[in-house]
């Protein structure tokens, strides 16, 4: 671990993530410095209360990006409702609507496999919760581009099937509760001075 | 963190510009690496080298991989509120024009040139709109021209269409046949399908509302000035822009010609 080097984290959910987010962000302290990106699957026609919902977890700014917008530290990014969220190699986001990818827009593959292709080694890849197997294939990109692979321990998750068809496909860094999650994170990168983000 | 663009990526899309004119090369890479990834995977390429020989053998290998690089999938009333800021912000403006040009820039298969329409026909203006929808796929442009959907999609549509403010009923507006609805003849009649590029085309017309939605999301940020550039010079002074509900002009060279009319909905007014 000490010897990784991570710029930025990617965290994937489906049924039962939104209770694994809520114990693992709290573990992040102001002016954490790396900026997260959060792919929850929710209904799409609903309006999402995502952002509100994570506001009251994290002690860093919340919100969904626009297309092209820059990524920066301390900071955490979630995917809007109906749209695919993708990382581009100069370290900005862009969207696309393109069709969903396992039923599901946005994808936890278009993530993972989009931010692996950006940031190589330095990113670390989170897969909690969730009755389905979007993730396994965007973990597996991450971990061959050298990257931290972390699922949500399949014995404590709401839902175990997408962090056990992670396990399945890939030699997964670290398989563990929720809470321990966020300890694992924090541990990455000491935080700035609050407001301080470089 | 790898930062070089592909090499084999690049040889392909300026293969495909060369010889077919149509230019990728502005792409926003993520999505396009995705789509790419997908026709090779469908045309049973295993490289982009070979894709390349074989688009390049054979026109039609472009037009199979042109459907991967161009298809999108809307909907009737896509995030209905921005209809809804349309009819309650925009319409008002609009009825003050004797005549009314609307340019739906990337229309794909025509849903969102027919939700326009719809809310123009019912706001009382289409008899005096002519609605030009542009898309750079003749598939789609053909598709959005016969105005024909899958019925099963109609229930989520009409739901949109409520909450877009209908004044009505969207049966009104179509015709149920087997498991397909029918546009009305009404409707079509006001919009004009053409060929239109955003990347390597100029200004289209000068037109008092342009709607170009999720379109510059799959542009880098040098085809988006291009193209926004191009929007501005179609939209006449105190006209209005709408774009995607997640797009904005706060990255753009072009920020300053416009003033945000409606920012929830990214509804721009033209300086």
């Amino acid at each position: 671990m000490a010897t990784r080097n991570i710029h930025m984290i990617v965290i994937g959910g489906s049924s039962g993530a939104l209770d694994a987010l809520a114990a693992l962000l709290p573990a992040l302290p102001p002016g954490y410095p790396l900026p997260l990106a959060v792919v929850l699957h929710l209904p799409p026609t609903q309006p999402s209360h995502l952002v509100e919902v994570l506001r009251t977890k994290a002690s860093l700014p919340t919100r969904e990006p626009d297309d092209k917008e820059p990524i920066v530290p301390s900071t955490v990014y979630v995917a809007p409702p109906n749209y695919h969220l993708l990382v581009e190699r100069g370290r900005s986001f862009s969207l696309s609507v393109d069709r969903p990818v396992l039923f599901s827009r946005p994808s936890i593959d278009v993530l993972f496999e989009s931010a692996a292709d950006a940031f190589g080694p330095h990113l670390a890849g989170v897969l909690l919760s969730g009755a389905n197997e979007d993730g396994a294939r965007g973990l597996g990109r991450i971990a061959e581009a050298g990257g931290l692979t972390i699922v949500e321990s399949p014995a404590t998750a709401a839902v175990p099937i997408m962090p056990a068809a992670a396990l399945q496909r890939v030699a997964i860094d670290h398989a563990v509760p929720a809470a321990a999650i966020g300890t694992l994170l924090a541990r990455l990168a000491a935080p700035t001075r609050s407001g301080e983000a470089t | 963190m790898t930062t070089s663009p592909d090499p084999e990526l690049s040889a392909l899309l300026d293969a495909v510009y060369h010889r077919y004119h149509y230019d990728f090369r502005g792409y926003a890479e993520a999505s396009l690496r995705r789509r790419i990834g997908a026709a090779l995977t469908h045309l049973r390429c295993p490289s982009l080298a070979e894709l390349r020989e074989r688009v390049l053998a054979e026109p039609r290998g472009f037009s199979e991989l042109l459907r991967f690089l161009t298809v999108q999938v809307s909907d009737l009333f896509r995030d209905p509120s921005y209809y809804r800021s349309l009819r309650e912000r925009v319409v008002p403006y609009l009825r003050t024009y004797p005549s009314l040009k609307v340019w739906v820039a990337g229309c794909a298969t025509g849903e969102e040139a027919y939700s326009l329409a719809i809310v123009f026909a019912e706001e009382g203006l289409l008899d005096r709109t002519l609605i030009y929808a542009t898309d750079i796929h003749p598939e789609s442009l053909r598709a959005a021209e016969a105005g024909v959907y899958d019925l099963e999609r109609f229930a989520r549509f009409s739901d949109s269409y409520r909450q877009a403010g209908g004044r009505g009923s969207l049966s009104d507006f179509y015709t149920a046949q087997y498991s397909s609805a029918i546009l009305d003849r009404r409707l079509k009649q006001a919009i004009l399908f053409s060929d239109h590029s955003l990347a390597t085309d100029v200004a289209f017309a000068e037109v008092e509302l342009v709607s170009c939605r999720n379109v510059l999301i799959y542009f880098d940020r040098p085809l988006q000035d291009r193209a926004i550039g191009i929007l501005r010079d179609s939209v006449r002074r105190k006209g209005f822009l709408g774009l995607g509900a997640k797009e904005t002009l706060r990255f753009s060279a072009h920020a300053e010609a416009f003033t945000e009319l409606v920012p929830e909905d990214r509804i721009y007014q033209r300086r």
